[in-house]
């Protein structure tokens, strides 16, 4: 199928096994990349069942019960088996160590472990279709996932195990930013996408252990009834929430972290500027990763835990804020004045500063506990978090691997085409989603197949943006595999960025780099560094 | 970076690393990171734990009364001599004594072994006795409410433990045989100084959870 | 790139030896303790001799007290994460329900809007409202 340059990764060594076997941390980025966007392609299919439901407000296609099992589905992959490992594992494995000119991650077996364990426990959170599916929601909240009789065993268990996979990700993460820096490379003349996966790499091995154990529990307490979850045997089920938000919150910001990295570098290259306020963006990054193990009881405001502990963790959501609002200003910052080149995948890091902010700031609404306890549990909620997750980091995934599409296999995409999907996919976006905006601060709650007939013409516009969306996104796969085969073969360094990955061939050879790599300059030293011309394709 | 050329890189070196002490570092900082993990799983429990004593405290100080302090307390110092001669194991490596350092590893298997087999009568009685967690619990005689959780506390936090034991066991047993076949030397030990500290995180955890749950009252 | 130390420490046998019989004492020490009944306190000398023991096989069987500074963080960046999990946890379980003690109350009794009838000077009896309700905790800061 693919043609492109004999010695690169893509080729050498050739054959089916060297694939399942590879230690090649681009090979294994690509594996990643194709198994999380084939269960973004499920994910996706689910929500526009959904949204064909909710066109009228009438029963369309699928039962109540159905209708539980498939948003249920839907978040679970969407969380799990898509966003958690979208940017890390599949971009980040890709390009972070060219991104700091090692040969490898440090622990390239634990790497191709990890996708195994990944496919491993993708396959049993979706062997629960088979014995019925799950109605709980993807959050598993006790006493109901404990008393259904739904398969929460076999989809929990899936979760339990997909959890090692992003836990060897974010340690050979932090070992490899650590220790196989090339020479020269100091900690603040890393590009900021390191910083931002570094911050990741933190919150996922800090957090998700204890979502683990947590599964466990609810797990045994299912099987053996073992009293931690149940009131009845002097247990207690809001437990339970602070188990799961203890890891679950600090996973929004996995979710997130590593799209504001991308980010970071979208702005830079395109504006062809030297980033502003660079130790403000790494080190809020590193804030975000803090504050994030602080703010879980936001979300039990509702549930019954303590006024004092609602309190507490109001007030400390608002500190999230900071770190975001200074990134946020510091991008702003970096295209004012810049030469900005309004490419493909900075249109999508322009849909991102729009997006995330409209996501955050209704963060803020939903962190101050009054005026939480009107809009828990609508489509205010739900819109918030889609503008964050989907107008966040999916925003950012996809101008992540436009950018780096070039480098992953050698071919352009078309130009032409990739704007206006941009533009379709940022339109369609915002029909589906704003509209649930209004639709929450109404009183629509979530998760129900039906509706009263006041918000029947906002659900119906909330579903055309939902099938606009899903047409963006099937041409956005026709060209893509278009440019595989008809792709023009990309330059070295089609963007004129600095970062180190350039520096290799498009796509790299299998040990990265021709040379033992050492930093020359810094990763955004557009004002005394000339990108040398012939390197520039026009597009 | 010194680049070893090809031809004096020794066999242990993977090709990605410049050298042995990248190579080093970067293995003993990912297993410092593996202990993190390892800390807040066990964290989940623990948390467990203080909740649960902080609602019943008299029902845990009644139920804690039913472990045998005697039997704990002997694992605890097996536990500690076993770590005791695992970290005399690596020095053994360390200095090039092969053979002592067998010995050494070998002393430490039997040690958790030993562990185990305490451990087991331990579990024993109390199922015999009905001293379960939650819908299992059939013992009469422990006052104060919900006395079932106090024992799905114990099974739980020294199951996970115990599993952590029979892990280390197994890897334990893998580093015997490697040392020797005489795989390590005092420039290579890296693996058995990792196994190290994992084995001395277990008897870590063990020396929290001894007082924790036979020690209440 | 910087390496934290190329040369391996190798602790005299006597250290790891004395640090085992330290570590059994303790043990001891820990048994031995728990046969009184000091209330709060047991928990206390308890943990401390945990924590102890706990310093001592970090510090020299797990050789933080030579090895990079790094691994040390990377210890008790756990162990600060798990206090956060368990004292955050606990400002919820430990205060349930505590908002139903308090009761309505003047934000501050002197001021002028809740003076009905300024001249008659007649202010709130705090007596009275503590036994109406016997949980609430009346401030009388005026006094």
């Amino acid at each position: 199928m693919y043609t492109g340059p004999e010695n690169s990764y893509l080729k050498q060594p050739r054959g089916l096994k060297s694939w399942l076997l590879t230690l090649d941390h681009k090979r294994i980025g690509v594996m990643y990349l194709t198994a999380i966007m084939f269960f973004f392609l499920v994910g996706g299919l689910l929500a526009v069942l959904m949204r064909v439901e909710l066109s009228s407000p009438a029963r369309d296609v699928v039962s109540a019960e159905l209708y539980n099992r498939l948003f249920t589905l839907h978040g679970a992959i969407m969380i799990f088996m898509f966003i958690i490992p979208s940017i890390p594992a599949a971009i980040g494995n890709f390009v972070l160590p060219l991104m700091i000119g090692a040969k490898d991650v440090a622990f390239p077996r634990l790497n191709l472990a990890s996708w195994y364990i990944y496919v491993v426990g993708s396959l049993i959170a979706v062997a629960s279709i088979l014995q019925g599916g799950v109605d709980t929601g993807w959050t598993f909240y006790t006493p109901y996932s404990t008393s259904t009789n739904s398969a929460v065993i076999t989809l929990t268990f899936g979760a339990f195990v997909l959890g090692f996979s992003s836990i060897f990700t974010g340690l050979n993460f932090i070992v490899t930013i650590h220790k196989m820096r090339a020479p020269g490379m100091t900690w603040f003349k890393m590009p900021l996408m390191v910083w931002g996966l570094y911050a990741t790499a933190i919150i996922q091995v800090l957090a998700t252990p204890v979502l683990g154990i947590t599964l466990v529990l609810l797990i045994f307490e299912r099987l053996f009834g073992i009293g931690i979850f149940d009131p009845a045997m002097g247990g207690d089920p809001v437990l339970y929430q602070h188990f799961f938000w203890f890891y679950s919150h600090p996973a929004v910001y996995i979710m997130i972290l590593p799209g504001m990295a991308i980010i970071s570098e979208l702005i830079a290259t395109f504006s062809h500027k030297r980033i502003f306020g660079y130790k403000a963006i790494a080190f809020s990054s590193l804030g975000i990763a803090l504050v994030s193990f602080l703010v879980w009881g936001h979300h039990m405001f509702t549930s019954g835990q303590s006024e004092l502990a609602a309190m507490i963790f109001s007030f400390l959501t608002f500190l999230v804020g900071i770190p975001s609002g200074i990134k946020i200003f510091n991008w702003v910052a970096t295209m004012y004045r810049g030469s900005i080149s309004l490419k493909t995948p900075m249109l999508y890091a322009i849909a991102f500063l729009l997006l995330f902010t409209i996501g955050g700031l209704t963060g803020i609404f939903l962190g101050t506990l009054a005026v939480d306890v009107h809009l828990h549990d609508t489509y205010f909620i739900v819109a918030h978090f889609h503008y964050v997750m989907m107008g966040g980091t999916v925003m950012a995934l996809l101008g992540g691997i436009h950018y780096w599409w070039p480098k992953m296999w050698g071919k352009m995409y078309n130009e032409t085409w990739g704007r206006i999907t941009a533009v379709l996919v940022f339109v369609g976006f915002n029909v589906a989603f704003f509209t649930q905006f209004i639709m929450g601060s109404q009183g629509m709650p979530r998760r129900y197949y039906s509706y009263p007939d006041q918000f029947a013409f906002l659900h119906e516009v909330s579903s055309v943006g939902a099938y606009i969306l899903g047409f963006g996104f099937l041409i956005m796969v026709i060209y893509l595999i278009h440019s595989l085969y008809r792709g023009k073969p990309a330059a070295r360094n089609p963007w004129g960025a600095l970062t180190m990955e350039w520096e290799a061939a498009s796509p790299p050879t299998t040990h990265n780099f021709d040379k033992d790599m050492k930093l020359e300059h810094g990763p955004y030293d557009f004002d005394r560094v000339e990108v040398e011309d012939e390197e520039m394709v026009k597009a | 970076m010194s680049s070893e050329s090809l031809s004096t890189r020794p066999a242990h070196l993977q090709h990605h690393f410049a050298d042995t002490y990248q190579q080093g570092d970067a293995a003993r900082l990912g297993m410092w990171v593996f202990l993190l993990t390892e800390i807040l799983l066990f964290g989940g429990l623990f948390c467990f734990y203080a909740i649960y004593r902080s609602w019943y405290p008299d029902m845990f100080i009644n139920a804690h009364r039913h472990l045998n302090v005697w039997l704990g307390g002997t694992n605890t110092v097996v536990l500690i001599t076993s770590s005791v001669t695992m970290a005399l194991a690596i020095r053994s490596a360390q200095l090039g004594k092969r053979r002592e350092a067998v010995y050494n590893l070998v002393a430490t298997l039997l040690l958790a072994a030993v562990f185990l087999i305490i451990k087991y009568f331990e579990y024993e009685h109390k199922i015999h006795l009905g001293q379960l967690p939650g819908k299992f619990y059939t013992f009469q005689g422990i006052a104060g409410s919900n006395p079932h959780v106090f024992f799905s506390v114990y099974f739980l936090m020294t199951g996970l433990h115990g599993l952590h034991v029979i892990g280390g066991m197994g890897v334990i047993a893998w580093m015997i045989q490697r040392t020797r076949r005489g795989e390590f030397s005092p420039e290579y030990y890296t693996p058995l100084e990792l196994t190290g500290l994992y084995w001395h995180l277990v008897d870590l955890i063990w020396i929290f959870l001894f007082p924790l749950l036979y020690l209440i009252g | 790139m910087a390496h934290d130390t190329h040369t391996p420490h190798i602790l005299p046998l006597w250290l790891y030896l004395r640090i085992g019989i330290a570590l059994l004492v303790l043990t001891i020490v820990t048994v031995w303790v728990a046969q009184y009944h000091l209330g709060p306190w047991n928990l206390f000398v308890a943990m401390l001799i945990a924590v102890t023991k706990g310093t001592l096989v970090a510090m020299f069987f797990m050789h933080l007290k030579y090895a990079s500074r790094l691994y040390a963080t990377v210890f008790v960046g756990a162990l600060l994460m798990l206090t956060v999990f368990i004292v955050f946890t606990m400002f919820d379980t430990m205060y349930r329900d505590k908002i139903y003690e308090f009761e309505a109350r003047p934000i501050s009794d002197k001021a002028i809007i809740y003076q009905q009838n300024p001249t008659s000077s007649e202010t709130p009896d705090t007596a009275s409202a503590g036994a109406a309700s016997p949980a609430s905790t009346p401030v009388d800061s005026g006094h």
